[in-house]
């Protein structure tokens, strides 16, 4: 193998292999900071040593044995240089001890450690993302509209209460592994979102992050086939099998409406179907269920024209029972704008909106404004894409209700025209 | 990412000759080497005291200088060092290993990346 191809695997083997060989290095080095260094200390290793000797057939187990060595000679000569550090020796010298590196569910015991009940749930949330997801510090700051030292905080105490009161790293029995799965597909959900709807870097879609959270959505199934973990899979390749449609060339969005129906990925529409229909059979149904129910109706129409969205807004009627929020509440008017017309829409809108807690959010003032140009109110669909504009923070969302509010300004100037030509008449 | 740690100590703390202050000063070229071998070390450099220091500024055109930076508090900025790290939770990580976090306090701060727009206040 070249250097350069050498070069490329260490980069890809981050991409697939480091969430899984820390989640394995805390359980061998008893920490997460210490994992976290002795990942390090393990990509620093491959750098070097893959491109001269080649790169191992099986990265993961390379890099959890170079992890676990190298951490344990650094704390072998970190004792030696201050003297007496009998402490650090002897954690060296367990760490040594035979150990099984590779154990399938290392990456679970770091979800369910990282979503433990006795962490706050922002903590778990923000653990998690971090730990198992990869985002960064910032990354996740940036999702939450929270300064970085908040997050870092966040992690810094979590981090600190699973030493301080050694929350066993394992998968929970199965008596009490219900409860605890609400917290993980939150946060697996989350992942999902930041991928799909990425907060930083150049592109809208971080497809990594997609993949990251389908994986995780893949082995939580596997784990426990509730009729929510189920629906939480089949809900995130439904949309991911419309990720590629969302965005053109420019990177701008393109609305569902107006993608190109062909290009939805058949395959991953067909698995989530299955999903469905698997967890339809429990009857016991939840919200993320509900809403892969509300995304397979959008995937199975063959055009925006034909969607049944009488069935969706029934579909919203429950969401809104089971999991009441502003947000449901807001997609449940738009639907019903597109069932019963854009009076009927911008009336249920209003109601929604006056109810509160929308006030900063671009998308209901953007959906205000949809229904507002169909009325043919275009001075008041104008002041709603411009709020909306004020609001919206991704580059690509505001190009495109930029160019929302130059096509209705297009639409004015001929209505105006109208307007004086039927004066003049 | 780049982060500076920014070493802030009382220097009746860490140089009165207590065991503590002198295991602390002792292991400050070693953690450095570690730092340097693991890479995430890009630079260090330890500040004399303030006494050493002139202030200078410009104001109306006219250049003014005064000695030492007078600071209310009793801690002073002993040491700069320059790390890579991850992210923010990474270098607090590597930050909490300086050997002087035990007498001192650290502040941890990303340097500015050109590529984002400065901050307006």
């Amino acid at each position: 193998m070249t250097v350069a191809g050498a070069r490329d695997a260490v980069a890809t083997a981050y991409r697939s292999e480091a969430r899984r060989v820390l989640a394995t290095l805390i359980r061998l080095l008893g920490g997460f900071d210490e994992a976290e260094e002795g990942l390090h200390d393990a990509f620093t290793a491959a750098a070097e040593s893959w491109p001269r000797d080649g790169v191992p057939a099986n990265p993961y187990a390379w890099l959890v044995s170079a992890g676990r060595f190298k951490t344990i000679d650094r704390w072998r000569s970190r004792a030696r240089l201050a003297g007496a550090l009998p402490e650090l020796a002897a954690r060296a010298s367990a760490a040594e001890q035979p150990a099984l590196e590779q154990l399938p569910d290392d990456e679970l015991r770091l979800i369910f450690t990282c979503c433990h009940p006795a962490l706050a749930p922002d903590a778990r949330v923000a653990l998690t993302l971090r730990e198992v997801g990869g985002l960064t510090t910032e990354e996740i700051a940036r999702a939450y509209l929270v300064p970085a030292p908040t997050i870092g905080q966040r992690i810094v105490r979590a981090k600190a209460k699973i030493r301080d009161e050694a929350i066993p790293y394992e998968v929970p029995e199965r008596s009490e592994l219900s409860p605890r799965l609400d917290s993980v597909l939150q946060v697996v959900y989350l992942i999902f979102n930041e991928g799909y709807t990425a907060t930083d870097g150049p592109s809208l879609v971080r497809e990594e992050l997609c993949v990251a959270a389908l994986r995780l959505g893949r082995l939580v199934v596997e784990l426990l086939a509730e009729p929510e973990t189920l629906g939480l899979l089949a809900l995130m390749l439904l949309h991911d099998a419309r990720r590629t449609t969302r965005i053109d060339a420019a990177g701008d969005l393109i609305r569902l409406e107006d993608q190109d129906r062909s290009r939805w990925d058949r395959a991953g529409i067909a698995e989530a179907q299955a999903l469905i229909e698997r967890a339809l059979i429990a009857r016991r149904i939840g919200p993320y269920l509900l809403q892969a129910a509300i995304a397979a109706l959008h995937t199975e129409a063959t055009s925006f024209a034909a969607t049944d969205w009488v069935q969706i807004v029934a579909l919203y009627d429950v969401l809104v029972r089971v999991e009441p929020s502003p947000v449901v509440a807001l997609n449940r008017a738009a639907a019903v704008g597109m069932r019963d017309g854009p009076a009927a829409g911008l009336a249920a809108l209003e109601a929604v909106m006056t109810g509160g807690g929308l006030d900063a959010y671009h998308l209901a003032h953007a959906a205000r404004a949809d229904v507002l140009r169909r009325l043919g109110r275009l001075e008041a669909a104008h002041i709603s894409y411009a709020r909306a504009l004020e609001l919206a923070r991704l580059p690509a969302e505001r190009r495109f209700l930029q160019r929302r509010l130059e096509q209705l300004a297009a639409e004015r100037t001929v209505v105006n025209d109208d307007a004086g030509a039927s004066g003049r008449r | 990412m780049r982060y500076a740690c920014l070493i802030y100590f009382d220097p009746r703390n860490v140089f009165d000759q207590s065991p503590q202050a002198e295991a602390a000063l002792r292991e400050v070229g070693p953690f450095n080497a570690e730092l340097t071998a693991s890479g995430h070390l890009v630079s260090a450099h330890a500040l004399q005291l303030p006494q050493t220091a002139m202030t200078v500024q410009v104001r109306d055109g006219k250049v003014s200088a005064t000695d030492g930076p007078f600071m209310e508090t009793k801690e002073m900025l002993g040491g700069i060092m320059l790390i890579e790290a991850r992210d923010l939770n990474d270098a607090a990580r590597i930050a909490a290993g300086i050997p002087l976090a035990r007498l001192g306090t650290i502040e941890v701060r990303p340097l500015v990346d050109y590529s984002e727009p400065r901050p307006r206040l």
